[in-house]
């Protein structure tokens, strides 16, 4: 448990503060202060453009890829209590900590095991004990031990859409992160296969900080505990999910979730 | 619309069909023309060479009775040279490719490079034998050695390969790269142990291109002064040689004077006797077939390493 807390989510994983991003001169997120609390899930919801990917984004320093990006302000870690974005912290090792699912899946062309293993690679480990050992926990974790254990060595590309979408799960968790980063994780995806992306959620937020996007209102409603509503690079409502779906308390928040724009 | 439009119309289109098939008819035409000159050019070298080819052939050095006459020691000459020319191209090649895609910033002198690669690939042979001759030869005193011959080709081959293995990086999707280092890779643990595996067979490809092109050339290496009569092979490592009782060091074959194929096959042209001519088809049949087996080897990676990836 850390000591950092706050009035509405209680106990913090990260928190951003006064946090501006520019594309260049394009001023794509304003003042943004969202609080993201400890094993929780926090929902990011808004129009197409309203910046909540390039929220997340900031959340894994994933605009350090590109040139002519920069940030201002904070995001705060705990309980460390370090700025992420201050040059001072190199990107890699935020990246080691906040792990990232992306839209579409994007397993590497290589084997279920070895995509899994890549991050415990990545950090050195050479023991082949140990990442069969942490392979094999993170596919239990992502639910997909049960279908993958006798195909291991099979090329990723070979399942399906939504068993590709689980396996980058598992490629996530293998490394152990804080925060899990989800980016319209299931918009590429079939019913079903949402549905046990879904449930997926749900349980590892007993392990795990969760920060997902998403276009879908029922899916925030269903998965998340705080929902933050943005709109034009402003974060314009935050609150517990069940109190900004009922009584949203701003007038362009209700005209959004009850689909009278975007 | 009325009866007679419709027949007008029907007309019209039957005009436009003629033109259709009339262009096709072109088009098959201009294909055949390149078709059937390379199948007759190959067919008449064959017929000219085939009672050459024979295992004598490739065991005897040339001689001035044609009949005795063979290439031992230009194709031994070409695989070394070969050999030379791919280990200083692909490293270079494929590290500057890297570079350029990967590292170098996105400016307007990154632009100029690459302007100036892809143009490169595009200047004439002769020229690069000219800067061999006076950096390789003249000034760093190589010689007209396999290592002048190796390091100017691969200089001539260097740009096919640069451009292929920036092609192939470049058809990695983005996600792939992001994926890789939102779980914390570093640039050269995501070019080390993703994008050189999943860009292999394009590059193999221009490799293999590229070599093709050069085991064929021959201007540059007529200019770095090669066109002389080789009746020996240079010396193995750690053999005797007799003349100065000395074991020859590791990498002496590297200096050593040395034909190449289309070097013997050109002197065999340039002869006035009929006999050589025929030694010279023989040689060109070996030319084509090695060309070939390279590109079908080229057609046959890509394939292979492509099917167990699609983005």
């Amino acid at each position: 448990m850390s000591n950092h807390t706050h009035p509405v989510v209680g106990s913090l994983k990260a928190e951003t503060r006064n946090f501006n991003f520019f594309y260049g001169s394009n001023h794509a997120l304003k003042n943004i202060n969202l609080p993201v609390g400890d094993r929780k899930v926090t929902a990011l919801i808004g129009p197409s453009g309203c910046g909540k990917s390039t929220l997340l984004r900031s959340f894994n320093r994933m605009h350090d890829l590109y040139p002519g990006n920069r940030y201002e302000g904070d995001i705060q870690l705990y309980p460390d209590n370090v700025n992420m974005i201050s040059h001072g912290v190199d990107p890699i090792e935020v990246r080691m900590r906040v792990a990232m699912v992306f839209q579409k899946p994007n397993p590497f062309p290589k084997s279920i095991f070895d995509n899994v293993a890549y991050g415990l690679r990545v950090r050195g480990e050479k023991n082949k004990g140990v990442i069969a050992d942490r392979v094999e926990e993170a596919l239990k974790g992502a639910a997909l031990w049960n279908e993958a254990k006798d195909r291991l060595n099979d090329l990723a590309f070979n399942l399906s859409g939504g068993q590709q979408q689980r396996l980058c799960i598992a490629r996530a968790l293998a490394a152990d992160p804080e925060i899990l980063l989800f980016d319209e994780p299931t918009s590429a995806l079939d019913p079903i296969a949402t549905a046990s992306i879904e449930q997926l959620v749900a349980e590892l937020k007993q392990k795990v900080t969760i920060l997902i996007v998403t276009h879908n209102m029922q899916q925030a409603a269903r998965i998340s505990d705080y929902t933050a509503f943005m709109y034009l690079g402003e974060l314009i409502e935050f609150g517990p999910t069940d109190d900004l779906f009922v009584t949203p308390k701003v007038k362009q928040t209700e005209d959004y979730i009850t689909g009278r724009f975007g | 619309m009325t009866t007679p439009d419709l027949n007008s119309l029907r007309a019209m289109i039957a005009q436009h069909k003629r033109y259709d098939i009339l262009f096709g008819l072109v088009g098959l035409l201009a294909t055949m023309v390149g078709v059937v000159t390379l199948v007759a050019l190959f067919v008449d070298l064959i017929m000219d060479g085939y009672p050459r080819l024979t295992a004598t052939f490739f065991s005897s050095f040339p001689s001035r009775h044609p009949e005795e006459a063979g290439i031992l020691s230009s194709w031994v000459g070409s695989i070394l040279v070969m050999i030379t020319t791919a280990l200083a191209a692909i490293p270079m090649g494929v590290g500057a490719a890297i570079y350029l895609e990967e590292y170098a910033p996105k400016n307007w002198i990154t632009d100029i490079i690459e302007i100036n690669v892809t143009n490169l690939a595009g200047v004439p042979s002769i020229i690069y034998g000219l800067l061999a001759l006076g950096l390789f030869v003249y000034i760093l005193d190589f010689g007209q050695s396999i290592l002048t011959a190796g390091l100017t080709l691969g200089l001539l081959i260097l740009p096919v390969i640069i451009v292929a293995t920036r092609e192939s990086l470049r058809a990695i999707p983005i996600a792939i790269r992001e994926a890789a280092y939102a779980l914390g890779a570093t640039r050269w643990q995501l070019v080390s142990d993703h994008l050189l595996h999943y860009s292999s067979g394009g590059i193999m490809t221009g490799i293999i291109i590229g070599m093709a092109r050069a085991i064929g050339e021959t201007a540059p290496i007529i200019t770095i002064g090669a066109l002389t009569f080789i009746a020996f092979l240079p010396p193995a490592p750690f053999t005797i040689d007799p003349s100065t009782d000395m074991p020859a060091g590791l990498f002496d074959w590297l200096f050593s004077p040395f034909t190449v194929l289309p070097i013997q096959m050109f002197n065999w042209v340039s002869r006035p006797q009929v006999e050589f001519q025929l030694n010279a088809a023989a040689t060109g049949v070996v030319i084509i077939i090695a060309t070939l087996f390279m590109n079908s080897l080229a057609i046959w990676l890509r394939y292979r390493i492509r099917k167990n990836i699609k983005w």
